[in-house]
């Protein structure tokens, strides 16, 4: 029987910040692949990478929209990421409706990507970010566009759906972009923070 | 020549030209475990292609998240895979623990961990006997049924409920265990152990359940990777992964001390330190066999588990720890967390802005994944297959249509 070390702390207690919540990452890796890393990423896709946060508790990279497909073609191929598996793909609406609160957010309105890659080799993980307008062209109800991942992770295929039904993002390239939880007649995205309930949806009423 | 072929039916029978034809099965088909809506393109017999029509039990779990304080979003995971409660529960509290970076008492720790590997012997019972009944066998449905049910009588006793349980909650547990539970539970655990063996005599090794399973649906490594497919049907696969043991070090750190083998097969064997039946001759790695036997052998890791937890728990004096306020301010910031459910790997994604209300709340269904790369595995297959398959996936519709 193995036997840990002491029990004696009596309450909940709040760590400084980088204390034992270290992440398995590749950017907060120890024997500094994490500069090296970015550096390859850099010179595979040149003007790929568009900002970094080494400091949040999970660091991530921004990469520009157009690169989206490349960066993560290069990531999923490469030898020494081999990021072989997608987990996620989350799409967050930064808007703010009251506009009280909107003045004080301290960001303009954007939609954001983020996706978490994991290799199961190494068994490390990276979040990727992206930023797109809320909505193409700034024509309201006109979804923004980005490329597809799903040719590189098949997993990216209902995911993609899912983003796109419920946040409203069209998947450039995807095999078969429709909505996944939503009925297909459904209107609007509901993850938006701008999202109305329709009132009535086939006789049902809705607010 | 037409001599050899009369002689093997199998041909005769496929050699049919039959108009295609669509079959739907579902969403109200008992083998599909939930609300789920298969539609099937038929030649004959043979399915050509198949298609999962999800979402009939969405209830927009995570746009409830941005709208409720991060403690308050605990009965909800409750119902995302709901014959896993307790593991959804951790899985959301860790996450909001690692952005609040809040460390758990020992005791709370270990209790977490006797829950949870609790959650998952029943959660496997249910797999396994839904297995059975979808293959036309009833029986080990009231086999496995029986034994959770004193799983659940026992997490009643410790949290009052019996389905949605809210019981391991932000900053710890919402209250300790009564007295004697304890021994109650290590009484079930003697009990149980023996009646492993009759589940592996009624399913496991009999042969018409290795006719049905063995060879069916065989999912490769590569396949299951790239389709996120996690849990039990990716070591059924082969490969060797488990976030209790390769997860982030806020999870990984809830299993120190812990002595556990991950169950998959590494060199052409099982890990051998439980007596099991041996591989059937047909079973190729990553079919509906290995899928089950994987979940199978899960059962008895967590059964160790459990008594390494219950050893660990009484040995932790002191208080178990308030878990936080329910409007409990989190602070900014973006975390992801996947823990090892018995499903596969739940994450929750949060984003917090300083308010107690996250900003954005995510569920990464392992069940969702799971269920993608069904239209692979089913390309080719018999309809007769397709229940088979799909049970060997062990999905739960809550979890996938949130």
């Amino acid at each position: 029987m193995v036997r840990s070390g002491s029990c004696e702390a009596a309450a909940s207690v709040r760590l400084p910040t980088g204390v034992a919540c270290e992440t398995q990452q590749v950017m907060g890796d120890k024997n500094m692949r994490g500069p090296a890393f970015l550096e390859s990423l850099e010179a595979a896709v040149p003007g790929g990478v568009v900002g970094t946060n080494l400091e949040a508790i999970d660091p991530w990279v921004e990469v520009a929209p157009a690169a989206v497909a490349d960066v993560c073609r290069w990531l999923h191929d490469s030898p020494e990421t081999g990021f072989d598996s997608l987990q996620c793909i989350t799409a967050v609406d930064w808007f703010e409706p009251d506009p009280k609160k909107a003045a004080k957010a301290g960001w303009d309105p954007h939609l954001e990507l983020v996706y978490h890659l994991w290799s199961t080799r190494a068994r490390v993980s990276l979040v990727l970010k992206t930023k797109l307008p809320r909505w193409k062209d700034d024509q309201p109800g006109v979804p923004p566009e980005v490329a597809s991942v799903a040719g590189i992770w098949r997993t990216a295929d209902w995911h993609e759906r899912e983003v796109y039904d419920l946040s409203g993002v069209v998947f450039v390239g995807h095999p078969d972009l429709r909505r996944i939880l939503c009925p297909e007649d459904w209107e609007g995205f509901p993850l938006r923070k701008d999202y109305e309930m329709p009132l009535d949806y086939h006789g049902i009423r809705g607010r | 020549m037409s001599q050899v072929i009369d002689d093997d039916p199998r041909i005769i029978e496929f050699d049919v030209r039959t108009d295609e034809m669509l079959v739907n099965m579902g969403p109200q088909h008992p083998s599909t475990h939930g609300v789920l809506r298969l539609v099937l393109r038929t030649d004959g017999e043979i399915v050509s292609e198949i298609e999962p029509h999800i979402g009939y039990l969405h209830r927009c779990a995570e746009k409830i998240g941005e709208n409720i304080s991060a403690r308050q979003f605990i009965p909800y995971t409750d119902r995302m895979d709901y014959l896993a409660g307790m593991n959804m529960n951790l899985g959301w509290s860790l996450a909001v623990e690692k952005l609040m970076r809040l460390q758990v008492t020992e005791k709370a720790r270990h209790l977490r961990v006797l829950i949870s590997e609790m959650g998952r012997i029943a959660s496997h019972l249910v797999g396994m006997g839904a297995y059975g009944l979808d293959l036309g066998t009833f029986s080990p449905f009231l086999y496995a049924f029986r034994e959770r049910e004193k799983i659940l009588d026992l997490f009643e006793e410790a949290c009052g409920a019996r389905l949605t349980y809210s019981y391991i909650t932000v900053g710890g547990l919402t209250a300790d265990l009564p007295p004697g539970w304890l021994e109650r539970c290590e009484a079930f655990l003697e009990q149980f152990e023996p009646i492993i063996r009759e589940y592996h005599a009624l399913l496991t090794t009999n042969a018409i359940f290795v006719k049905r399973t063995a060879g069916i649906g065989v999912l490769s490594p590569d396949m299951a990777i790239n389709y996120g497919c996690s849990g039990p049907v990716l070591r059924g696969s082969g490969v060797d992964q488990d976030m209790r043991r390769d997860g982030e070090p806020i999870y990984t750190a809830m299993y120190d001390g812990y002595a556990f083998e991950v169950a998959v097969m590494k060199d052409g064997h099982y890990p051998r330190d439980h007596a099991y039946p041996a591989v059937p001759a047909d079973a190729v790695l990553g079919d509906c066999w290995h899928r089950f036997f994987v979940r199978m052998l899960e059962v008895v890791q967590s059964m160790d588990l459990v008594r390494q937890a219950i050893d660990q728990y009484s040995a932790c004096k002191g208080p178990l720890g308030e878990p936080v306020k329910v409007a409990e301010k989190i602070p900014a910031g973006d975390v992801y967390l996947e823990t090892e459910c018995p499903k596969g790997q739940m994450g929750f994604y949060l984003i917090g802005n300083g308010s107690a209300i996250p900003w954005r709340v995510r569920a990464r269904s392992s069940s969702f994944s799971n269920l993608s790369v069904l239209a692979e595995l089913c390309h080719g297959c018999l309809i007769a297959d397709v229940p088979a398959i799909v049970g060997s996936l062990d999905i739960v519709m809550g979890e996938i249509d949130r």
